[in-house]
């Protein structure tokens, strides 16, 4: 039965990942419009006869 | 004529004064028109794919120098919120982001102008996040930009993105709560079923002291608003609805933490970490508000930031307009709006107050005529000698009344916290009986007894009645088309005794509709002259004649003047026509001052005139005999007597009437009517209102475009929807029942857990179904009553 000590904190480690995962998501802004991209994926289909641009978020941390 | 059905294909505003066509497409102006070109020439046709004319008009009367003043560096400072070198970023609020396709063009400003590195819209919120090159594109010229494709910036309410952290954190604390919760409801599953198996007893330490770390941040962290919040409120000899809160939150975590360290039992931190989780749910539920309105607004949104100084050396120069001194001579451009009272130097001009009194008629000024602020100018620009301060002037005066300092403690709701008064009295009262019985029955357990009362008693559900009810009144009431700033305003309407309303562009609509011909009759060619005058003019009175009158044939007149401020002068064969003012007609002596009027003469000979009428809202007469039979109604206008007769005609009998009151007078009015003990509600549009707005109970502005203009208010309500005015008040009775009942479960809830309690045998697993059972019963309970009121309100 002392397996349990592993699998406990097995669980556990497992679920603080996908709680860091959430928190680090909240810190980057996921949460803050929860709208505004819902809209913005529909732009997608015209970039495509145009040279990719914009829209697509490019990972400028200035 | 053009066939007025044809609407432009980039704003959708019917073609009537113009009609341009450019590739098969129609549209109303020359701004409309250079969109269009600056986009398709950009390949950003899509704009009108994705939703058919989606732009917004472009007026093309917007000043060149309107955004000179954001060449300032201490502007630039304010309103940026980052620069380096070749790199500055900036939200910026727009208000006419309305559909997809503006999020689209808005986020595809890079191909127009390639300083521009990458815009974000957040569409709720109505602000987009620029990133430019302010070396090759100064803060003015985006601005400019902006303007020019319809997105007039709003620069002067600039927020910044608080609300985005305090979200955030909510986020986080709500994240952190709910794998608490999580984790400790599975290592307590062991402790619920298979108590007795004698395997568990080795590991029932490993276990507790996991829950007791896994509690540890949910108390820190997560429950530390309430904890804080309840220290706050007893501070000030108030006991909210945290104290309560903040004692079953105590008593939880230290009963259970003292269980674990001694082993005598297993805790209630499942319990703990649930009713943090639950709270803290019901509070981002509360949260999700109206973030794109703005309800505190003053007078400084309204106003320019600077003003153009013309020195001594008659050179013009951008200061910040509360760096005008008495004396200084400003100009004013076209559009452009006055900042403070002040003299006007120039021959003419013809200010605009409508921004202020709602009323939409310019009016003509002279040389040395006193200007007060506020007023746009509407024509060639003016100059002005500046005759007090900005903060003295005699519109933004209104802003030093005591009202609009008062910083009233933001309470969630006040029956909340009357009955949480009593509740956490009672609660203590009951917990000290079960005490005393117990010491002095069997002491050994008088402690644990009295801290299950406290657990038990916690009133969860009774915090979370009020957040889901309100917060479901508050989305339903947004859907219907009044906008509450919060859930005060939902109780304050269900109180309300006095309904008063202001008049222009509150029960009346902004524009003139209705004009009514006095005097002799005119001759056909006459008839055909005055329409084809009119068509030439762009004076708010002459577009509404013009649409008033019958259609003629088009005639090409043989001279055409307008005198700005004054009237037209126009001339066809024989005939030589004169509309306008009184003395420019050359009818001095005419008597009636209280109405809009135009006046007509034909070669000299004085003929008649046109008298406006305020065109009223659309069931306003309804309206007031529905509101009459529980309120007094009082109409509270700014306006002359007028109105009178049409006003005693249409309203019921006991309404009172009030007219030429100034704003000040507004606020005293209703500060006397609080202090005889009436709630009042008002109702106003301009800032003129804003003083009573502030001062009543509940302040409603009524606005064509939400999103646009609005006074510091308690709500905002769509033009449209002011018939349904009495359904809301209707309606915030019967949520303020709603919450009254959910109390009523939750005190049954509560009482069931007393019984255990003061029985001294609430055992972990009681706990820990009769807490989150309660608040979700509560929940349901309220999403599904308010629901219900919501369909009624439709």
């Amino acid at each position: 039965m002392s397996v349990i000590y592993i699998l406990l904190t097995v669980s556990i480690i497992v679920a603080i990942i996908f709680f860091v995962a959430f928190i680090v998501a909240v810190r980057n802004g996921q949460f803050d419009d929860s709208y505004t991209p819902s809209v913005r994926m529909l732009f997608e289909d015209e970039l495509v006869k145009e040279q990719p641009k914009s829209t697509i978020k490019t990972n400028k941390t200035k | 004529m053009v066939a007025c059905e044809t609407q432009c294909y980039h704003c959708g505003e019917n073609c009537d004064t113009e009609d341009i066509i450019v590739q098969d497409k129609h549209f109303c102006c020359d701004g409309c028109k250079m969109v269009y070109q600056l986009l398709s020439e950009n390949n950003l046709e899509a704009y009108y794919q994705l939703e058919t004319r989606p732009g917004n008009a472009v007026r093309a009367e917007q000043s060149k120098a309107q955004y000179a003043y954001l060449d300032l560096p201490e502007v630039q400072e304010a309103l940026l919120n980052f620069r380096e070198e070749g790199c500055a970023k900036i939200t910026i609020t727009i208000p006419s982001i309305h559909c997809s396709s503006c999020v689209y063009l808005l986020e595809h400003l890079p191909r127009i102008n390639p300083a521009i590195e990458q815009v974000l819209v957040d569409f709720v919120r109505r602000e987009a996040a620029i990133t430019f090159d302010d070396r090759k594109l100064s803060l003015r010229a985006l601005a400019e930009l902006l303007a020019k494709i319809g997105y007039t910036p709003d620069l002067s309410n600039n927020k910044a993105s608080k609300i985005s952290s305090i979200n955030r954190s909510l986020y986080q604390k709500i994240g952190l709560a709910g794998f608490c919760f999580g984790n400790i409801m599975l290592l307590s599953f062991p402790e619920y079923f298979i108590i007795s198996e004698d395997d568990l007893v080795d590991y029932k330490a490993f276990f507790g002291w996991l829950n007791f770390l896994l509690a540890l941040p949910v108390l820190l962290y997560c429950a530390q608003d309430y904890l804080k919040s309840a220290v706050a409120s007893l501070k000030q000899r108030i006991i909210g609805i945290d104290v309560p809160i903040s004692l079953g939150i105590v008593a939880l975590f230290s009963r259970s933490s003292y269980e674990i360290f001694t082993q005598t039992g297993a805790g209630y931190m499942d319990s703990f970490a649930g009713l943090i989780f639950f709270l803290l749910i019901g509070k981002w539920y509360q949260n999700k508000t109206y973030e794109s309105l703005s309800f505190e607004r003053d007078y400084t949104a309204y106003f320019p930031i600077a003003a153009t100084k013309v020195n001594s050396k008659s050179e013009e120069e951008q200061v910040l307009i509360k760096e005008l001194k008495v004396g200084d001579v400003i100009k004013i451009r076209n559009q452009e709006i006055i900042p403070t009272d002040s003299i006007l130097k120039s021959e003419k001009a013809s200010i605009d107050y409508s921004f202020v009194s709602g009323e939409s008629i310019a009016i003509a000024k002279n040389r040395a005529d006193k200007l007060y602020a506020g007023g746009r100018q509407i024509g060639a620009s003016i100059y002005l000698e500046v005759l007090k301060e900005v903060d003295q002037s005699y519109f933004t005066q209104l802003w030093n009344q005591p009202v609009f300092q008062d910083n009233r403690v933001a309470v969630l709701s006040k029956t909340v916290n009357v009955i949480s008064r009593y509740f956490t009295l009672s609660i203590l009262s009951i917990a000290l009986l079960t005490l005393c019985y117990w010491l002095w029955v069997d002491a050994s357990v008088a402690l644990l007894t009295f801290s299950a009362v406290l657990i038990i008693a916690c009133p969860c559900a009774l915090a979370l009645a009020a957040p889901f009810a309100f917060g479901n009144i508050l989305r339903l009431f947004g859907q219907e088309g009044l906008f509450l700033k919060n859930a005060l305003a939902v109780e304050q309407l269900a109180e309300i005794t006095d309904v008063i309303f202001d008049k222009t562009g509150t029960i009346t609509s902004n524009k003139h509709s209705n004009a009514e011909y006095d005097g002799d009759l005119l001759s056909d060619t006459e008839n055909l002259l005055l329409k084809n005058s009119l068509r030439g003019s762009n004076h708010p009175l002459s577009r509404t004649l013009y649409n008033i009158l019958e259609d003629n044939n088009i005639i090409t007149l043989d001279t055409f003047e307008e005198y700005i401020g004054k009237g037209i002068e126009a001339k066809h064969e024989t005939i030589n026509m004169k509309i306008g003012s009184a003395n420019f007609v050359g009818n001095a002596q005419d008597t009636s001052v209280l109405n809009t009027t135009v006046h007509i003469s034909s070669n000299a000979v004085y003929k008649g005139k046109f008298t406006f009428y305020n065109s009223y809202r659309k069931g306003v007469a309804k309206l007031f005999n529905q509101l009459k039979q529980h309120f007094d109604l009082v109409i509270l206008s700014g306006d002359n007597e007028g109105e009178r007769k049409n006003l005693t005609k249409l309203l019921p009998a006991k309404t009172k009437l009030i007219f030429n009151q100034k704003p000040e007078d507004k606020l005293e009015f209703i500060k006397y009517h609080q202090s005889e003990g009436a709630k009042v509600l008002m109702i106003g549009d301009g800032l003129n209102d804003a003083g009573a707005l502030a001062q009543s109970d509940v302040g409603i502005a009524i606005s064509e475009d939400v999103n646009v203009f609005s006074p510091a208010c308690d709500a905002i309500l769509d033009a449209s929807r002011f018939k349904q005015l009495y359904h809301y008040v209707k309606a915030s009775k019967a949520a303020i029942k709603i919450i009254k009942w959910s109390f009523v479960l939750s005190f049954i809830y509560n009482v069931i857990g007393l019984y255990f309690a003061v029985t001294g045998q609430l055992a972990p697993v009681v706990a820990a179904i009769l807490m989150p059972l309660s608040s979700i019963t509560i929940v349901v309970f309220t999403t599904i009553v308010t629901n219900l009121l919501g369909r009624k309100l439709e």
